[in-house]
């Protein structure tokens, strides 16, 4: 809980991967604090989108300074941050939620990374942060990759294409089938319907899942109650059943959460 | 400079409260603001037990705005009173409990419960427009409001504030049948109710399709409301919507509000209710303004 706060950052740099999907580096102290599955929000300068964007922490560059955020351009908010340079001010609050159970991780032989889409991103700092053999798949929509460079120094990289242009024709989950992978815990970000198969397959094969969610939220630090989900048993904080994404989660343990 | 005000009695150090529902319990936002420098925090709404909300998704944004429809979540008044009182009780702050039910006697219990309590006032939420049974249906009918309050008044230890709903056709009806009725407080505005269509999925923003819009967007509609009730009724007022700064806050203050609340706006700056003190003061030195109490309604 301690160390959120609401601070102006520097972008550092800002470039287009692929179209409509944008990867800026930041310079802010939040750096500091970050982990992998957190996520900052940030506000529009234009004060017709009053919301802060929750969009996950992609990359943590501690002894820089920086964190990296790469996002898709969804709306007027997104569409103002990708137009910021090198040197502009971007307002953020952060960290926000809890992130990947990084220290529970370190004692398991091996993990898979799944990341679906815009689900990709908080993949690669996890990634970097397990020391554990790592299986990383990844799915999109078709040849316009984005983040595989990145991806590939940290893991074995298993890629599946919507349409097939590369790797497994398919989803990740196609993509497990195929190459018959096999984990003992897995990380997941990514598309409900894909937590849910992850959620499913996890069940079926008696291993732990760690699946990141999103919402529509307002506040992002557990006081409007705009993205809650729903929880298999009652929730410690609201006494029903469901939880805040922004402050219970956005991480779960599949079990807990009733997609 | 004296920026202290009295509402039924009650003294608060300063005009400046948490809307219902906007701040939770004070608890999540206590990590950015000295609770201690606020007027009063009003809690998100209680009920006699936990209730689950809508489902998702429950905001929306809209143009200098946002729609909710969180449905009244809430964890029951037994925790209420376990967990939120005993961490709000630590701060030198007014404690306004907001009270939400689908029955009056869902309404009287939590009334009830909170008797002995150490609670400085109490705030009938009869206006939440994103509930189906109770709350709203209180709120829209003279009759019936007239009806709720009197009960409420009739089992309440602390001071009662009606919160009203701007979506009635005259809002100093309401105001009248409340005052009547023997509330000490008015609070206004709560939300309008609103819609908004994704015309890309070709469905409704929101899973309840319809919720009450807040935020800037508002604030025009709320002021005007609160002049209205200011000039049709002796009670004070505690005056709301779309509150982003201490300019905001006097004009609501000017148009006969004793106090204001800040809602939505906690959401984009976590700093706006110690913001809007400082900024209520600044405003008062500037103007050599002695007692905040002077501005109150000083716009005829």
């Amino acid at each position: 809980m301690l160390g959120k706060k609401k601070v102006n950052a520097i972008v550092d740099k800002q470039e287009m991967l692929i179209e409509g999907i944008y990867d800026m580096w930041i310079r802010t102290d939040l750096a500091q604090m970050a982990k992998p599955g957190q996520f900052i929000s940030v506000y529009p300068k234009d004060k017709s989108t009053l919301l802060p964007r929750p969009i996950s922490i992609c990359e943590i560059d501690k002894p820089g300074n920086r964190l990296r955020i790469v996002y898709r351009v969804a709306g007027k908010g997104t569409t103002e941050f990708s137009s910021y340079k090198a040197g502009d001010t971007i307002s953020i609050l952060g960290t926000l939620g809890n992130g990947f159970p990084v220290d529970e991780l370190k004692d398991v032989k091996k993990v898979m990374l799944m990341g679906g889409g815009i689900g990709i991103p908080p993949m690669l700092e996890l990634a970097k942060q397990l020391n554990c053999e790592k299986d990383i798949v990844v799915g999109y929509r078709n040849e316009d990759l984005f983040l595989n460079q990145d991806l590939w120094k940290h893991g074995t990289l298993y890629i599946a294409t919507e349409d097939g242009s590369i790797g497994t024709k398919g989803n990740v989950m196609n993509a497990v089938a195929e190459k018959g992978l096999k984990a003992d815990v897995i990380c997941a970000c990514g598309p409900m319907p894909m937590l849910r198969a992850i959620k499913q397959y996890a069940k079926e094969n008696g291993i732990k899942a760690y699946i990141s969610l999103e919402e529509r939220m307002a506040c992002g630090v557990g006081a409007c109650l705009g993205c809650v989900c729903k929880t298999t048993e009652v929730d410690h904080h609201s006494h029903v059943n469901n939880t805040r994404i922004c402050t219970n989660g956005p991480v779960f343990d599949a079990e807990d959460v009733d997609i | 400079m004296n920026t202290k005000i009295t509402i039924a009695g009650v003294e608060f150090k300063n005009p400046v409260m948490t809307a219902s529902g906007t701040f939770g319990s004070g608890m999540e936002y206590s990590q950015f603001v000295d609770l201690n420098k606020l007027g009063a925090v009003v809690t998100k709404g209680v009920a006699n037990v936990p209730w689950p909300g809508n489902p998702t998704p429950r905001v929306a944004e809209t143009y200098g705005g946002m729609l909710n429809a969180i449905g009244l979540q809430n964890p029951g008044i037994d925790v209420f009173i376990e967990r939120d009182l005993p961490f709000l009780q630590q701060f030198d702050t007014r404690i306004i409990v907001n009270v939400c039910g689908k029955t009056v006697e869902d309404y009287l219990e939590v009334v009830e419960r909170l008797g002995d309590e150490k609670v400085d006032m109490l705030e009938i939420n009869v206006s939440c427009p994103n509930v189906k049974e109770g709350a709203i249906a209180f709120g829209q009918k003279a009759d019936a409001l007239y009806d709720i309050t009197k009960a409420i008044k009739a089992k309440a230890k602390q001071p009662v504030i009606m919160k009203l709903s701007p979506n009635v056709t005259d809002i100093t009806e309401m105001a009248k049948a409340a005052e009547a009725a023997g509330a000490d407080a008015l609070s206004l505005i709560n939300t309008i109710t609103g819609m908004k269509i994704d015309i890309n999925r070709r469905t409704f923003a929101l899973a309840n399709k319809t919720g009450g819009l807040s935020g800037p967007a508002i604030k025009p509609v709320a002021v005007r409301m609160v002049y209205q009730v200011a000039n049709a009724v002796q009670i004070p007022i505690i005056g709301m919507g779309g509150i982003a700064n201490a300019e905001d806050a006097i004009e609501f203050i000017l148009a006969g509000a004793s106090a204001v609340s800040i809602g939505a706006m906690n959401f984009i700056n976590p700093y706006t209710t110690v913001e809007t003190v400082e900024g209520i003061e600044a405003y008062m030195q500037k103007y050599n303004v002695e007692n905040l109490t002077d501005l109150i309604g000083a716009v005829k």
